[in-house]
């Protein structure tokens, strides 16, 4: 800060209390919902304040669901989307660390080409070429699994150019070095360049983790079988039928859920988040 | 393209490297996008027995059809909406942040976790919130005397979409545009506070121009966001409606395609939007530095 202004400081603290107050109010009131019995909604007016009926609503969510919305217990589509997130992100950084590594420590024909064919992913998400993408996916029997759940999304042109930058940033030598030791490529990527990106990939894991948690098309697209629903798509189905019957506090205690694995990595590893952002600009 | 000065003499290694990511590439992104370009030039008679080959009709029908011409409309009105919207919130918000010292770290944990929140959910939020029969939001207009049903009035369906996607996105701006303010020099600042430049003149005539980087990428990227991550959003908040007043093309491509089963048509939209995907990257590739730099 420039010079000493009262005012302004008291008016820069008013923005950011506002600024708060906008991005925490929804989830406030999703939990307040989610803490009440059905019957509380029926007098007109959402309540503001926290009800007795939490531990109850996300217990029968966890273990129940609401079988009559063809959902099936939060608890396993809540371990199903860990699992894909987990498959996603791993899948993601292990595709793509090995592809920079070809691209940057090798020459070879059509190297060129191979870096042009992974860049142009960057311009085809799921959203543009869905039929055919399902189609492809159908065909190779990959509906209703993990599999066609993460495969299809596992390319990466992101995470290749962002590694592709920082093997470029590591120093000659340090090949150089290991080569005279004998080291072979393998060896090398494994002992020393892995190492090296052991931030980079921290920092990647935490976006790639969230990519894969919010997720919503693909698994719309590819899943019937209500064992392989993931919770951010399974919301839409209770909500969906909370027009005709509105079971406002289930719905809202199952939203909670949903949101909270990855809003924890957020605030948890807020560091690690915020380089993983800046560095893919994802 | 650059490499290392040494590299390892392997011939074969580089394409067992290489070939997972490809592999996965080839079969799900470029195979499929060719076989979009290929059915938008294609007709299919209704039983699928034979696809005829019929140029560009499937785009002519497509430019011609007044649903189309709204979805380009709503897409437009939408986009710029959300990119102005959360932009100037996350910048007011960033400049503030950039202002306080000690209480810095607290109130950006505040504001960027929604980053995290799937569109999906965020619809469903804003859904409840707007609720016409028992949400708040609705209930507190009725005091100013608005009465609100955004199901029946499609400018409140817009407003309720268009206030969503930017509360989603105020976090990722904010970040961003917090680090570029960070990399405006301080001596700047201090030289003009010393010829007598208030606050607010300091901020447009040095702090704004500098951050222009920033603010040209994050506008790219938002439009992006706009267009092609709110599918989810939509869904759960208006499906469209009412009288697709929130139809956004790629809220429509799926209509079309997976639900009407109109392969033709809904190729030929794949195809447009590709192309205006393809259009914003090579924008932010060509014309926005990669990292805010003076």
């Amino acid at each position: 800060m420039v010079e000493n202004r009262p005012w302004l400081s008291f008016l820069t603290h008013l923005v950011l209390i506002a600024g708060v107050v906008i991005v925490v109010f929804p989830v406030y009131l999703a939990f307040i919902a989610s803490t009440h019995g059905s019957g509380d909604f029926m007098r007109g007016l959402v309540p503001l304040l926290p009800g007795p009926h939490m531990l109850e609503n996300y217990g029968r969510m966890l273990n129940e669901g609401i079988s009559t919305a063809g959902a099936p217990p939060v608890s396993i589509m809540l371990m199903n989307s860990t699992i894909i997130a987990i498959v996603i992100a791993v899948g993601k950084i292990a595709i793509s660390l090995l592809s920079a590594y070809a691209i940057v420590f090798f020459k070879f024909p059509f190297r060129l080409l191979a870096f042009w064919i992974i860049f142009i992913t960057l311009m085809l998400p799921v959203e543009v070429r869905i039929i055919p993408t399902f189609a492809v996916v159908a065909n190779l029997g990959l509906l209703n699994s993990y599999v066609g759940l993460t495969l299809p999304l596992i390319a990466s042109a992101t995470a290749t150019f962002l590694f592709r930058q920082f093997f470029l940033t590591v120093p000659d030598e340090l090949m150089e070095a290991a080569r005279v030791d004998g080291a072979g490529p393998m060896k090398f990527f494994r002992d020393i360049l892995i190492p090296l990106s052991r931030t980079n990939i921290a920092a990647l894991f935490v976006i790639l983790f969230i990519y894969g948690w919010v997720q919503y098309l693909w698994p719309l697209l590819v899943t019937t079988d209500s064992r392989y629903y993931t919770v951010v798509m399974g919301i839409k189905r209770l909500a969906a039928t909370a027009d005709a019957e509105p079971l406002w506090n289930l719905v809202m205690a199952s939203v909670i859920l949903a949101m909270l694995p990855p809003v924890l990595v957020v605030i948890f590893m807020q560091r690690l988040f915020v380089k993983g952002l800046v560095d893919t600009e994802k | 393209m650059q490499t290392k000065r040494t590299i390892f003499p392997n011939k074969l290694l580089p394409y067992a490297l290489l070939a997972p990511q490809l592999a996965v590439t080839l079969i799900f992104f470029i195979w499929p996008a060719g076989q979009a370009v290929k059915s938008s030039f294609e007709r299919e008679d209704p039983f699928g027995f034979r696809t005829t080959f019929i140029w560009f009709e499937n785009y002519a029908r497509l430019f011609s059809e007044p649903g189309y011409v709204n979805s380009l409309t709503k897409t437009a009105i939408f986009a710029i909406s959300v990119t102005l919207l959360s932009m100037s919130l996350s910048l007011l918000l960033a400049v503030a942040v950039n202002r306080v010292i000690r209480t810095n770290r607290a109130y950006t944990t505040l504001l960027v976790w929604p980053y995290a929140v799937a569109p999906v959910v965020v619809g469903i939020l804003w859904w409840f919130m707007f609720n016409p029969t028992i949400g708040i939001a609705p209930y507190l207009l009725r005091g100013l005397g608005i009465s609100w049903n955004h199901r029946v009035d499609g400018t409140q369906a817009m407003i309720l979409v268009v206030i969503a996607a930017s509360w989603k996105q105020i976090s990722y701006n904010f970040l961003f545009f917090v680090a570029g303010l960070q990399s405006v020099p301080q001596a700047l600042n201090e030289a003009a506070a010393i010829d007598g430049a208030g606050p607010f003149k300091r901020f447009w005539t040095i702090v704004f121009p500098l951050l222009s980087p920033t603010t040209f990428f994050l506008l790219i990227v938002n439009i992006n966001y706009a267009m092609f991550d709110t599918f989810g959003l939509i869904d759960a908040t208006t499906n469209g409606g009412p009288n697709q007043a929130t139809n956004i093309l790629v809220y429509k491509v799926y209509a079309d395609g997976f639900l009407g089963l109109n392969i033709g048509s809904s190729a030929a939209q794949s195809v447009v939007l590709m192309l205006i995907v393809i259009a914003l990257t090579a924008i932010q590739f060509r014309y926005v530095e990669r990292r805010v730099q003076y």
